[in-house]
């Protein structure tokens, strides 16, 4: 199977000041993979995928995705092209409830389908609503749901607008043990259609579902290669002990 | 009187501008800076300043020093009482959430501002100066008292410098602005500083309109003027900064004074209204405010 | 539906209850009805949308003015002032909006309400065309006028009342295809959560500068029905106080809800107009209303009856 790059970057850098956020990244995804992004804190990796996400304009260099440049294209373009961030703060509408939550996204998603109505933007919530096992709470106000929940819903939010390239910023934290178990289930589950790129903290998390990790530090990647390469790489273990 | 000595007394009369307006807009100031709250009703306590200013020389009525000092004391005091018990009851309760606050100060200054119409009724009143002295330059006179009020503003910016500055609870309430979370870690408690900050703004601007009201006369209308020129001087000079607001202050009520003496006052006003709001969409840190984090 | 049944309810009794009001009562309602049309598109931007705008009388007044001036300098005639008024509150909305919505909350409210004065000044600035605080008066030429074959006389109080009632409706009709379709949802999306709501792909600035001038439109028509009915501008529609009760009546009747704001204008109208015979002091009450409102009934009425009672409630 040929792989195709579905994302890549090339010198993406972002100062703020005399602070080099992200310096000289040329970064590359593949279609359908699981790609993790790890790293200390302070590495820079919301800062990056911020800048891949189009919240942040970068200082230097240049993103391309599908083939286009999209550097200078704006968020909400971006995710009308494919690209879908959840939040390392979950960020859901708390005051409507869990369904209308998840309509907003299929609403937004089938502008690509001119004619499409009511119903079928009400199908398209229930299905990712499914995706994710909030079926049943669908009624339920979204802010009164427990933690692990809303970040389930926001995950179902970034299904239902039939992402190509799902970004998931931190998503285990604040999970218990069970829930993230049934979290990387569904990970397996939606790269079967869509590439996922996940920044993460969870080590065990990262080594069950990565396909390649990529370490960043200060702002520059460390090292890349599959779970097992870097899990050897000595200089990961140097920056992760603190004497980096 | 050639342009020269007009000139002169232009500029005498924008410094004059300029001293109270720094006082009133200190006021608002403070208040947004450490509490990020904007107080609506910022003119109005401004108005209370000089109406119980009126009230309290008119029962010390024997010697118009008398009772000029004591208002000079006694209403600022009164004015921060009055606000320390809104912010208790009403901000407070809001949780200094930004929008509904200003909501709330908009019905505190209705409140404020009928409440006098219906207690010291619609007309102008005056009260009288501590001192009669007339300076005599050698283009014209100039009134005495007009310089100790300048003099007095200058003399309390100092007094407010040296207490932000210098003292600890200067260095309080600079610690509450700058990082309320923070404070809070530290034992600060946010509460009392909020509290007594929203009475000092207040206070700033009742001792200003005491200042000023010898010279302008009490009136229940008199608090507009004040709350837009303070918005203006605040925004230009950037929120929160002392330094600003009074160079943005000194700017304002020289340009006010000269162009009003000058031109159309309405124009002036126009344009300094038109400036604050496209600085506040393309410059929101002000003219000398540092850009947010 | 009975949510559909419930307008239409509320503007057959409008209809019906022309035929029992006195005079006066009469009279009142009419104006209500068009201060209720400049809630409602205030209420667009505010309840719907999430930006507090402290600036719309300027929006009004410039609906009133331009259809005014209008009608008084110019023999164009009344429907023609009158659309000449909506659509240079239309292209001044755009403006506005183009400049202010680079701002949101506090910032958005002071600059609005800047905005709004410096409107109130220009019109004070020029009285030598407006005459300031005194005001136009229309000339007789602009008090009726003929269309489709109709002759109306707007000196007819049975008329003026259905002429409004009629503004009423057919913006009634507009905000509630507005609001319940699929632009309303993402604006209230965009009360809720904007940073969101551009993470899920919409243009959240270009569907807050519609909204805006929408919002403007409504409330410029209101102020060129106003002018041109009751034969009168003056500067005072347009001063900080025009612009703070367009926020009342909608606070009061329910922000984000459909029929609130006319309910705020009925209810708040007839408030001051009944303190105002006791107090010269009547804009105690409207003082008094916001703390209250502000502290203990943020959603209005027909807002807390909403969430407590009638979930439908649109």
């Amino acid at each position: 199977m040929a792989s195709v790059s579905l994302l890549s970057t090339k010198g993406l850098s972002r100062h703020f000041g005399g602070l080099k956020a992200v310096d000289n990244v040329d970064f590359t995804i593949i279609e359908g993979e699981i790609r993790a992004l790890i790293g200390p804190n302070g590495a820079g990796k919301t800062t990056f995928v911020s800048l891949l996400a189009g919240r942040i304009a970068p200082s230097a260099g240049s993103i391309e995705f599908l083939g286009k440049d999209i550097t200078d294209r704006p968020a909400h373009k971006r995710v009308r092209d494919g690209i879908a961030y959840t939040f390392q703060i979950t960020s859901i509408y708390p005051t409507l409830t869990v369904f209308d939550n998840v309509a907003l996204s299929a609403q937004s998603a089938l502008r690509r389908h001119p004619g499409s109505k009511r119903s079928d933007i009400a199908e398209k919530a229930h299905e990712a609503l499914g995706r994710v096992g909030l079926a049943d709470r669908k009624g339920e106000k979204a802010g009164t749901m427990a933690y692990g929940h809303q970040r389930l819903l926001e995950v179902a939010m970034g299904l239902a607008l039939e992402p190509k390239l799902l970004i998931l910023d931190e998503p285990t934290q604040g999970l218990s043990d069970s829930e993230i178990e049934s979290f990387c289930r569904l990970v397996k589950e939606i790269a079967t259609s869509a590439t996922v790129l996940l920044i993460e903290h969870n080590m065990p998390v990262v080594m069950q579902l990565a396909d390649t990790i990529t370490v960043l530090n200060h702002g520059q990647i460390l090292a890349e290669g599959s779970p097992s390469d870097i899990r050897a790489n000595a200089a990961v273990q140097a920056a992760y002990l603190g004497t980096g | 009187m050639a342009f020269g000595p007009f000139l002169l007394l232009a500029t005498l009369e924008g410094l004059l501008q300029a001293a109270v307006l720094t006082l009133t807009a200190l006021g608002l100031s403070l208040v947004f800076g450490v509490m990020r709250v904007v107080n609506v009703a910022h003119g109005e306590l401004y108005m209370l300043g000089a109406v119980v200013a009126w009230w309290v020389a008119s029962m010390f009525s024997l010697h118009p020093a008398v009772g000029f000092f004591a208002a000079l004391v006694i209403s600022p005091l009164i004015v921060g009482a009055i606000a320390f018990a809104s912010e208790r009851l009403i901000l407070k309760r809001l949780n200094y959430d930004p929008e509904s606050t200003i909501v709330a100060t908009i019905g505190m200054l209705y409140i404020i501002q009928q409440t006098v119409l219906l207690t010291y009724g619609p007309d102008a009143r005056p009260v009288s100066a501590p001192f009669y002295y007339r300076i005599q330059l050698p283009w014209f006179g100039y009134s005495g008292y007009n310089l100790f009020v300048i003099a007095a503003a200058i003399v309390l910016l100092l007094a407010v410098w040296f207490v932000l500055s210098r003292t600890r609870l200067g260095l309080i309430m600079r610690a509450t602005q700058f990082d309320r979370e923070m404070a809070q870690a530290f034992g600060i408690p946010i509460e009392r500083v909020y509290a007594f900050v929203f009475a000092a703004g207040a206070m700033l601007a009742a001792v200003a309109a005491v200042l000023i009201v010898p010279i302008r006369q009490a009136h229940y209308l008199m608090g507009l003027d004040p709350l837009l020129l303070s918005f203006i001087v605040v925004i230009l000079g950037g929120l929160g900064s002392l330094r600003g607001t009074v160079i943005a202050a000194l700017l304002i009520g020289l340009s006010d004074g000269i162009i009003s003496v000058f031109f159309s006052p309405t124009l002036a006003k126009i344009i300094s209204t038109l400036l604050v709001a496209l600085v506040l969409v393309f410059k929101p840190e002000g003219l000398f405010g540092a850009k947010a984090r | 539906m009975r949510v559909i049944a419930l307008h239409v309810g509320v503007l057959a009794a409008l209809f019906l209850v022309q035929f029992v009001l006195p005079d006066y009562h009469h009279l009142a309602l009419t104006r209500v009805m068009l201060l209720a049309i400049y809630a409602m598109g205030y209420n667009m931007l505010f309840g719907y949308t999430g930006l507090l705008s402290l600036g719309h009388a300027m929006f009004f007044a410039a609906g009133l003015y331009v259809a005014g001036m209008t009608a008084y300098y110019t023999d164009l005639g009344v429907p023609l002032a009158f659309l000449i008024g909506i659509c240079c509150g239309a292209a001044l909305s755009l403006v506005i909006g183009v400049i202010a919505l680079r701002t949101t909350g506090v910032a958005f409210m002071i600059v609005t309400m800047m905005f709004g004065q410096v409107a109130y000044l220009t019109i004070t600035y020029f009285t030598d065309y407006t005459r300031g605080e005194e005001g136009l008066t229309m000339p007789t030429s602009a008090r009726s006028f003929d269309l489709l074959g109709l002759h109306v006389d707007l000196t007819n109080a049975v008329q003026r009342y259905n002429l409004a009632l009629g503004l009423l409706a057919l913006t009634l009709l507009v905000i509630f295809v507005v609001v319940r379709g699929p632009i309303g949802r993402v604006l209230i999306a965009i009360r809720e959560n904007e940073t969101r709501t551009l993470m899920l792909g919409f243009d959240t600035f270009r569907m807050k500068l519609g909204a805006l001038v929408l919002s403007g439109t409504i409330s410029a028509m209101a102020g060129a029905a106003y002018g041109l009915m009751f034969a009168y501008v003056g500067s005072t529609f347009a001063t900080i106080q025009y612009s703070i009760e367009a926020l009342l009546f909608t606070l009061l009747g329910g922000a984000g809800t459909v029929l609130g704001p006319l309910l705020g204008s009925i209810l708040m109208f007839y408030m001051i107009d009944i303190t105002s015979e006791y107090t010269q002091a009547y804009l105690l009450v409207t003082g008094v209303a916001l703390v209250v409102l502000v502290l203990f009934f943020p959603k209005g009425i027909l807002g807390t009856i909403r969430e407590r009672w009638l979930p439908w409630l649109p």
